[in-house]
């Protein structure tokens, strides 16, 4: 077997608060395959956005090993793309400008940008929408052009935060099948972040289940569904026995935060 | 005109029409002719009470002069070339000052915005100096640069630059921080970053502010004008005083209040122009 991408050892990250040492994450130990479509879901506050950003190289990290390629690293870098939850295009560029921004920055050749970033966008569905401002476009318009500049500059993975997480359940949907269509064609390794379980599913190879802070990897659900994945999917048995596992072991830690807290209050 | 099918309720009995909102609901949006009604409204409102206290005598023209005696007056210094002398010379002095206090509050706001040493250094001497009151600062500029035309760039500079400084900062600081780290995670280098994220995302807001400014500069002009001038809108005010020429403050007052407002409107028409692509469309 091909060695993994993506090696997270021992990871450790805390945080210094008003209140004392606040630890996010301790031993967290996560492989990603080449071409390996991983999620990692978890109840909000689990730091798995805090995992992400040591990932990406925009947080710096306590104790442990990330590497990529068996490289480890040190700061953020063209080999990830990253696409943000939060919207961000930058508003004073059209669809094609953002695309183009990001291919300039990676050093592309400036006769080839025009025709990689539209390519690009037509992959993710858009092609027509090239001179639009990202103010004329939809929350799950931007998030393909988001997607479409990660991909443009051929990173080595895609790191992607909760990014259908402020979209409404029917784009949301759309953009679920669009990525699935996206990723069978071009595979591509993946760490997806999201608490939504099942996206996590529907998307990925496997879940990686985190438990309550501190953050560890819990449990690890191979999603042996077939592929292609279609939306019908979503209401056969086997998806909804994984479904179900995944959810039971997230459901524990729900538990165990309710628990604890009246234990407090007691 | 019949009611619509849905307005009849359950029992048949038909409900009345809900009433538009407009008017009531937060927000709500007006088209640009009502828009511009509504403003020429209250300014003819405004006139014609005017017209009315004056007409009815209810204040002597000392202290109140009546609309038509400051137009005739306004005319008049229009017609000797006062006016324009007056105005020129302000509009000379507020673009340098501002321009200067603009040049300086630029890097230093967009400095203290992206580091926190910076800030620790500038920020708070900046609030210090804020909040003492321009007006004191009147007599020692003189005693520093004696009554010309420095003076009063510097008035407006200090009136002007520190409330700048920090607005500038809050601009750059509002940048979203993904869009910061956008940069970092396609290998632009932090003065890459600066210049071609944080400083035109922050553009349109440090446009506004410097909109807003460009207003409190214009108090701080006359301030100065009215202390120490030998010309200008302020220096025309004080003189008119002396001599009790109500109509003539009330024709300067006019023509600062056009004056503002005119450069307001440009302002506001050239951040549209400027950031189109703020507009959805």
């Amino acid at each position: 077997m091909a060695p993994p991408k993506l090696v997270i050892r021992g990871l450790g990250k805390s945080y210094r608060t008003e209140r004392g040492e606040l630890v996010a994450l301790a031993g967290v130990d996560l492989d990603v395959g080449e071409n390996e479509f991983v999620a990692l879901v978890g109840t909000s506050g689990c730091g798995k956005s805090t995992l992400l950003s040591i990932v990406a190289g925009l947080e710096s990290m306590d104790h442990g090993v990330v590497t990529i390629d068996d490289e480890p690293i040190v700061a953020p870098g063209l080999d990830r793309g990253v696409v943000f939850q939060t919207y961000t295009l930058l508003p004073w560029l059209t669809a094609e400008g953002n695309v183009a921004f990001a291919l300039a920055a990676a050093g592309c050749k400036p006769s080839d940008v025009r025709a990689i970033a539209r390519e690009q966008l037509a992959l993710v569905g858009l092609d027509g929408f090239e001179a639009a401002y990202p103010n004329e476009l939809s929350g799950g318009m931007k998030q393909r052009v988001a997607i479409a500049r990660a991909l443009s500059y051929r990173p080595r993975m895609l790191l992607m935060d909760e990014p259908f997480g402020a979209l409404d359940a029917l784009t949301r949907h759309h953009m679920q099948e669009l990525l699935t269509r996206i990723w069978e064609r071009h595979r591509l390794t993946v760490l997806f972040i999201t608490h939504d379980v099942e996206e996590a599913v529907y998307l990925s190879d496997r879940v990686a289940v985190m438990s309550n802070r501190p953050g560890r990897i819990k449990t690890l659900v191979p999603i042996d569904l077939a592929r292609p994945r279609r939306y019908e999917l979503l209401s056969t048995p086997e998806f909804q026995r994984l479904h179900r596992a995944v959810l039971d072991s997230i459901r524990e830690e729900s538990i165990q935060v309710a628990q604890l807290g009246r234990a407090l209050e007691r | 005109m019949p009611p619509p099918p849905e307005a009849k309720a359950a029992d048949g009995k038909p409900r009345p029409r809900p009433r538009p909102r407009r008017l009531r609901a937060f927000g709500a949006p007006i088209s640009t002719a009502e828009f511009i009604g509504i403003a020429a409204a209250v300014f003819a409102g405004l006139a014609f009470a005017w017209t009315a206290v004056t007409a009815l005598g209810w204040v002597e023209p000392l202290f109140l002069p009546s609309p038509m005696r400051v137009i005739l007056r306004f005319n008049e210094l229009a017609a000797s070339g006062k006016l324009a002398d007056d105005t020129l010379i302000s509009v000379y002095r507020i673009t340098f000052g501002f321009l200067i206090s603009t040049l300086f509050a630029l890097p230093i706001g967009i400095l203290i915005g992206c580091y926190r040493t910076w800030e620790g250094g500038i920020e708070p001497l900046v609030d210090f100096i804020r909040y003492m009151p321009v007006v004191a600062f009147v007599p020692l500029t003189i005693l520093w640069t004696g009554t010309g035309d420095v003076q009063k760039f510097l008035i407006i500079w200090i009136g002007t630059f520190f409330q700048q400084v920090l607005l500038v900062m809050d601009n750059v600081k509002a940048v979203p921080r993904d869009f910061v780290n956008l940069g970092r995670t396609l290998e632009m280098s932090e003065p890459k970053i600066l210049l071609r994220i944080v400083l035109p995302s922050a553009m349109p807001a440090i446009w506004d502010s410097m909109r807003i400014s460009l207003g409190w500069a214009w108090t701080w002009l006359v301030v100065a004008e009215l202390v120490a001038a030998t010309s200008g809108i302020g220096y025309r005010i004080t003189t008119a005083q002396r001599f009790f020429q109500t109509d003539t403050i009330f024709a300067y007052l006019l023509l600062l209040g056009v004056l503002g407002l005119a450069t307001d409107q440009a302002m506001k028409l050239a951040h549209r122009r400027l950031f189109r692509y703020l507009q959805a469309r």
